[in-house]
């Protein structure tokens, strides 16, 4: 059984983090200094680097500062950036967390703002200690799921091994999340056609064409050189081996970053802006896209890589499942699940399937994963443009909230 | 050991999950054939004759198309490859680019 940690909106997180957010570069090296300090693997460091506003930023720093796995946020502001930090700090004080905010111009500079934060710090977190704990069901944990470092075996051995994984789990009643549309280019009628409404159906194809436009604006796919010395030719290629991450479960919906899915289920997080390609790349890279996750609820996200990834992330814990047999000996000590004995005949994509889901429990349950046990916490937050989503895009919202 | 897997019945090309030395008996459709070079694993190989133009099928889908002939056996990549979207790029490919 899962003991969370239930926050006053209902939500229950599986860890009980403190943030500590800044809210522009020029406040970055305070408030690291400030979680070095702190020197507690439930002390987070998080952040938006950019001085110019973005409504994109701000959403998922709100959704982050609120997440189910974070009990208390404090807020680094030099003082003259465009950040809303009432803002911010407001909308973490109703959602019932403790959240101090330090203004560096105000407080005095460096070292005094270096010493309230660790007094900060201390402040909250006594308090996010006090948070009660309740049992958690399968049904209420958010699972996101992402690939990085893919090669040739990636899209045989540890990506339909999470999608047996994410079968078991949305048939439990769980919500599972997949994700970077540039990479299931190729993919989108297969796509489509397991959409629980033909309405969504065509929402997938659509923001499937919007990524494929927004790349070949961009030059690049969502490809990186190592892909091709992993064996992989081509985007959809990739795309394939991807998409197989999702399992066979319908798809309920369509989600951007921010959006909570509103029920239990299989959903696509479109991650690809809206509109004119402004601010470069989607997502520079994988962190990008588990903070997105992070943003829409997920409580842990599962890492498939074959070249082999070794990042976790902040707030949310990272399960890396490695694809590659040769890289699961040669990274061995950075891989939660080694799907590569499926290759070499040791394991099937049923039992592998079996191991996710179990390390998956396991962790909800307060296990560390091995990237959050090596001090991985990585976190990276750039500037995008997104349309809210369209009716056709949460068939069963209506259900939810009814 | 199996150094060559067929993912979909519809594949023509098999891919590698045991590095493959030149000189490896490779089993293709209707026998085998030397291994002209070494492979290593996740690559791919021609499961038929392929020639440009044809569309290469993995998982059962088109991942691309040919631009230059394979014979059964011989590795398929970029080389003899390409994607039907987007353009893959490699380390040197923004320099070349200008």
């Amino acid at each position: 059984m899962i003991e969370g940690f239930l926050r006053r909106d209902g939500r229950k997180g599986i860890r009980n983090v403190v943030a500590v957010a800044y809210l522009v570069e020029c406040a970055h090296h305070v408030a690291r200094r400030i979680v070095d300090r702190a020197d507690d693997p439930d002390v987070h460091l998080i952040g938006f680097p950019g001085c110019f506003p973005n409504a994109y930023a701000a959403r998922v720093m709100e959704a982050i500062a609120t997440h189910p796995n974070v009990g208390g946020v404090v807020l680094v502001s030099l003082g003259c950036e465009s950040f809303n930090r009432e803002r911010l700090a407001e909308i973490v004080r109703a959602s019932g967390r403790p959240v101090e905010l330090l203004v560096i111009q105000e407080i005095g500079g460096t070292a005094a703002t270096i010493a309230a934060g660790i007094a900060a710090v201390e402040r909250v977190r006594q308090q996010a200690r006090e948070t009660p704990r309740a049992a958690m069901a399968l049904d209420e944990l958010v699972i996101g799921t992402i690939c990085g470092g893919s090669d040739g075996t990636s899209g045989i051995t540890a990506n339909p091994a999470v999608g047996r994984a994410f079968d078991r789990l949305v048939a439990a009643g769980a919500t599972c999340i997949f994700e970077e549309t540039g990479e299931l280019v190729g993919c989108e009628t297969i796509m489509a056609e397991r959409a629980i409404t033909p309405e969504l159906g065509h929402e997938i194809e659509a923001c499937v064409h919007k990524a494929e436009r927004y790349y070949t604006t961009m030059g690049f796919g969502s490809f990186a050189p190592g892909n091709a010395e992993g064996g992989l030719t081509t985007q959809e290629e990739k795309s394939m081996g991807a998409y197989s991450k999702s399992g066979s479960s319908p798809i309920s919906g369509i989600i951007k970053p921010g959006d909570v899915p509103p029920t239990g289920g299989l959903y696509l997080l479109d991650v690809v802006p809206d509109g004119e390609p402004r601010f470069g790349f989607p997502n520079i890279s994988d962190n990008a896209e588990i903070v997105e996750m992070i943003a829409c609820g997920a409580h842990l996200t599962l890492f498939t890589t074959g070249r082999g990834s070794v990042v976790g992330s902040a707030i949310s814990p990272v399960i890396k499942i490695c694809a590659n047999p040769e890289t699961a000996r040669r990274l061995a000590a950075d891989m939660d699940v080694d799907a590569g004995r499926i290759l070499e005949g040791e394991a099937s994509l049923a039992e592998v399937g079996d191991e996710i889901f179990d390390c998956v429990t396991a962790v909800a349950g307060g296990a560390r994963s091995v990237s959050e046990a090596l001090g991985h916490r990585e976190f990276i937050l750039t500037y995008k443009a997104f349309d809210p989503i369209g009716p056709a895009c949460l068939p069963l919202a209506g259900r939810a909230s009814a | 050991m199996t150094q060559l897997i067929l993912l979909h019945e519809d594949d023509n090309v098999l891919v590698v999950v045991a590095p493959i030395r030149a000189g490896d008996a490779l089993p293709v459709a209707g026998g085998t054939v030397p291994a002209r070079e070494g492979i290593t694993i996740g690559h791919k190989v021609a499961r038929i004759a392929l020639q440009p133009g044809d569309r290469v099928i993995k998982y059962g889908a088109p991942i691309g198309s040919m631009i230059a002939p394979a014979q059964a056996g011989d590795w398929v990549h970029l080389h003899n490859m390409r994607s039907d979207y987007i353009a893959a790029h490699l380390r040197s490919a923004p320099e070349e680019r200008e």
